[in-house]
């Protein structure tokens, strides 16, 4: 979202605001939650693959209100959504050959 | 000699520059954070044990860390959206509560690092601490500069704002879109570092 040429806000620009207001407030309201959510699920000790699971499922929603919302990538540019699919790639690359390196014994040669 | 496409959008990108331009940015940040959070996988599933990060850290105080940051992520987006209204005194007030909420992280880390250090848990103490500290310390590196632009379009930046309402918008969206990043990295190191 960027700033038009218009020197005034028209009532139409103001309503649009007022909107994303709601929505930023909505947002915060949920992260709250999920934050509680996280640390309550913690508190049960379940074993690490659900824990680790159930955590970054968490984190994941909240990471995708933070940027959706806070950031507008939901009404954002195609060139900013081909920026960030090339970046995903990399990451999950990155995060994925280290235990890949791990499963297959390659420290233990 | 003028800036150019500083307001205006480009035709080839439909994109200020300073958009496209910290949205390149942000992806080499996810990148750098990316290494470190390989390096914490690596070495976590390379370990015959590793501990709970609850037994070794502050559960309580990075809850109250979290609930800090995602507040100061909302006074971000309201110190914006109050620019596009052409409220200029809602900004101050949304931008300086930002900056102090920013602060209020800083001071919680302050004391939780003192507390460490003082009983002897150095980054060289273990491979959990070692990479506590690495990834909390960049993040808090980050927290700093983003503040410390904060600062600047709450003080002497703002005078932009008499000249040119609608650049000066666009640089607090782009300031708020690296601090927005900045919450987003803290959501996913809370639960990895504190919680798992």
């Amino acid at each position: 979202m960027t700033t038009d040429h218009a020197g005034s806000v028209t009532s139409d620009h103001a309503a649009d605001i007022d909107r994303h207001v709601r929505i930023y407030i909505t947002v915060f309201v949920a992260l709250m939650v999920l934050t509680i959510v996280t640390v309550a699920i913690s508190r049960f000790h379940l074993p690490v693959h659900i824990a680790v699971t159930i955590a970054l499922l968490v984190a994941v929603i909240k990471g995708s209100l933070v940027a959706c919302y806070f950031m507008h990538l939901i009404s954002e540019k195609k060139l900013i959504y081909a920026v960030l699919a090339l970046t995903v790639a990399f990451f999950i690359a990155l995060l994925t050959l280290p235990v890949l390196t791990v499963h297959d014994g390659y420290w233990m040669r | 000699m003028e800036i150019p496409y500083t307001v205006e959008i480009r035709r080839d990108t439909g994109l200020t520059n300073g958009k496209i331009g910290i949205w390149l940015f942000l992806a080499s940040e996810v990148m750098l954070f990316g290494a470190l959070f390989a390096s914490y996988i690596l070495i976590r599933t390379g370990s015959a044990s590793w501990p709970r990060g609850d037994t070794i850290l502050d559960v309580p105080l990075a809850t109250f860390n979290t609930i800090v940051l995602i507040s100061s992520s909302v006074t971000m987006v309201m110190a914006w959206a109050s620019l596009m209204r052409r409220r200029f005194g809602t900004f101050r007030i949304y931008m300086g509560a930002t900056i102090l909420l920013g602060f209020t992280f800083l001071v919680v880390k302050y004391f939780e690092y003192s507390h460490h250090l003082h009983l002897g848990e150095f980054p060289r103490t273990s491979n959990f601490l070692a990479i506590y500290y690495t990834l909390t310390g960049l993040h808090m590196l980050h927290v700093m500069g983003g503040m410390a632009v904060n600062a600047y379009f709450w003080g002497p930046g703002a005078k932009q704002w008499k000249t040119n309402p609608e650049w000066f918008t666009n640089r607090v969206e782009h300031s708020g879109l690296f601090w927005h990043f900045v919450d987003l990295v803290w959501i996913f190191l809370f639960p990895t570092l504190y919680l798992l």
